[in-house]
């Protein structure tokens, strides 16, 4: 870099043996390279800990949060006991209810930005045009911007949006599903965009030409040729983007109306209030499966990439 | 950009020009070929700019306008809210900056080793696993992972207990609702952001160079901060960006874990839209979060421009 020869590293100009530097030398390499285990593996340790715990906890025999009782799995039966009717503390039919509205949520927002997700990226990877980059930059910015900011500016929105329709049309339409899912696909079809992408950017542009050449128009071209082999990372990237619509909290609690309630802001209103074992569990529950999804959809995106990009 | 729509055609369809077009192709046909890049990126494009562009603008118009009855904002334009969000929210402002400075230095120093310590197994199956169990808890639901600190840090926490245990504390530690809870949750959060730009970089450098360095004799250090650190400076300045930004605009982590006094400015500008809030404030403090967003984002793609044209 910007270091000019007289600035070069002390220990080549040295006084010390040659010898003894390599033996001291040895030492502190040995050294740092323990430290630096340590280190790394400590940040593992960090990331994982909590969420071990958090999951052990969940079969807990006891109301603790800090002790173990024994082995139990009756905070998930009282889950699902109320769920087939039986006596139960936990409000699980309004739990049932926000994963239901969850799974809409999500399935419809996945939809959605799959749909938009993949033309966006090939239109990407296809051409270049006017503005191609601000459009590349406003996707980057979909993913960057505070979810704070996202989640209010469209609460507002869709609040003057609704005050003006309202003028003309009765009843005035209210915030729910359609605008949570509107909010969703803001933000996860960047995700969508970017793994159909990668995937467009690893085809083969031959056999698209070769198809041309022996007379199929763009349509026939895309559905025979490019969709097949870019269907593995629109599946990856539906999952991402699936995945992202269940977990998120922030933009849904701004734009939910009456009996909207998804599971993430059901459960933020359980947490804010106490901790307990049922959480630990609903917790434990929403964990795997985001972890399942994410694995399905890492492995789709690795198939053809061995142990590049993740 | 001029030299860009000299390659607005589509370059795999068939330009008319050619000659051998046949004639019974439509001209329309022929038209929507030639424009196909433009237009599959159409319904993205007005997708974000009416659910996305447009709430930003209206937020930003909102910010320079005087709070009315019943908190509608209405003319005469002002900046009043700016001034009260940097003078009387001054100090929370000032929290947040702080608070996302540490998080990003916490997640570099963590980060960093992570990132060599995966590059450096040898075995492409650990590797794999390595960076699998880095981006794994970043897919997973984030309010259960920052209920598993609430767990963690509590009066009754399993740290407490613990160290009450080991007879280290008498009373307990205050480590819920305090600014270093809502930092530990933040580089919980984010940690991942860091290490996967740095393991870009960190994968790309070639090792041959740490044993040049230390073939001329430069110590552990000296290769360190003079070989490794500078060519590895692209996925660090990145991290960088990508931890500082999300965390300056966190909401639900010091909501969760920081009680009163870790409150950050995400907080500030929920409390403004809820109830009897004052909108045209929560405006202005978006706005002014947006730019400790975009400022740090803007230089960093500068920077990466700059030297990708050297």
């Amino acid at each position: 870099m910007a270091s000019s020869p007289a600035a070069l590293p002390s220990a080549v100009s040295s006084s010390v043996p040659a010898t003894a530097r390599r033996d001291r030398d040895a030492v502190g390499r040995a050294l740092a390279r323990l430290g630096f285990t340590i280190s790394s593996l400590s940040g593992y340790f960090f990331l994982w800990a909590p969420i071990v715990l958090l999951i052990l906890f969940s079969f807990n025999d006891g109301r603790s949060v800090n002790t173990w009782f024994g082995f139990t799995t009756r905070w998930y039966e009282g889950i699902f006991d109320s769920a087939l009717d039986k006596q139960s503390s936990f409000q699980t039919a309004a739990l049932l209810r926000a994963v239901g509205n969850s799974l809409l949520v999500g399935l419809a927002s996945t939809a959605i930005a799959c749909a938009l997700g993949t033309t966006v990226a090939l239109s990407l990877a296809r051409g270049t045009f006017p503005g191609r980059r601000w459009l590349d930059a406003l996707l980057l910015m979909t993913v960057i911007f505070p979810e704070i900011t996202q989640g209010i500016s469209l609460a507002i929105f869709f609040k003057v949006a609704f005050d003006g329709i309202g003028l003309f049309l009765e009843p005035r339409p209210q915030p729910g599903f359609g605008t949570i899912i509107i909010g969703h696909v803001v933000f996860t079809v960047s995700y969508v965009a970017i793994v159909v992408r990668a995937r467009l950017a690893d085809m083969n542009p031959r056999l698209d030409e070769a198809a041309a050449d022996l007379g199929a128009d763009g349509w026939t071209r895309f559905w025979l040729i490019t969709f097949p082999l870019i269907l593995p990372g629109i599946v990856a990237g539906a999952l991402l983007a699936f995945t992202l619509s269940l977990d998120d909290f922030v933009v849904t609690f701004f734009l939910s109306g009456v009996g909207t309630t998804t599971l993430p802001v059901f459960v933020y209103g359980l947490l804010k209030v106490s901790v307990t074992p049922d959480i630990n569990a609903v917790s434990t529950l929403m964990l795997l499966a985001s972890m399942l999804m994410i694995g399905v959809s890492l492995l789709l995106q690795n198939r053809n990439n061995q142990d590049r990009n993740f | 950009m001029p030299q860009t729509t000299a390659d607005a055609e589509d370059p795999l369809s068939v330009s008319p020009q050619d000659g051998w077009t046949p004639a019974s192709q439509p001209t329309w046909r022929a038209w929507l070929a030639r424009h196909s890049a433009v237009l599959l990126s159409l319904p993205t494009l007005l997708w974000l700019l009416i659910f996305f562009v447009a709430p930003l603008l209206i937020i930003l118009m909102m910010s320079v306008m005087t709070r009315g009855a019943g908190g509608v904002p209405q003319l005469p334009l002002t900046l009043e809210h700016y001034d009260r969000t940097f003078n009387i929210f001054g100090v929370v402002l000032n929290r947040s900056l702080w608070i996302a400075f540490w998080t990003t230095l916490a997640c570099l120093l963590l980060a960093y080793p992570m990132a060599v310590f995966i590059r450096t197994r040898h075995k492409p199956w650990v590797r794999s696993l390595a960076l699998f169990l880095v981006v794994l808890p970043f897919w997973t639901n984030f309010l259960a992972r920052t209920y598993a600190w609430r767990m963690l840090l509590g009066n009754e926490g399993i740290i407490n207990s613990l160290l009450a245990r080991l007879g280290l504390t008498e009373h307990g530690l205050q480590l819920l609702n305090t600014e270093l809870a809502v930092m530990i949750g933040l580089v919980y959060g984010f940690l991942p952001f860091m290490v996967l730009p740095i393991y870009a970089s960190v994968e790309r450098f070639d090792f041959r160079y740490v044993e040049a360095a230390t073939d001329l004799g430069a110590n552990y250090w000296h290769t360190f901060w003079r070989v490794m650190l500078p060519m590895t400076l692209p996925g660090v300045l990145a991290g960088c960006v990508l931890v500082f930004v999300p965390s300056i605009g966190a909401f639900v982590t010091p909501d969760l874990l920081g009680g009163r006094s870790g409150l950050m400015i995400g907080n500030l500008i929920n409390s403004q839209f809820k109830g009897t809030g004052n909108m045209p404030l929560g405006a202005a403090m978006s706005v002014v979060l947006l730019a400790f967003v975009l400022l740090p984002l803007a230089a960093y793609l500068r920077m990466n421009r700059e030297e990708r044209l050297n």
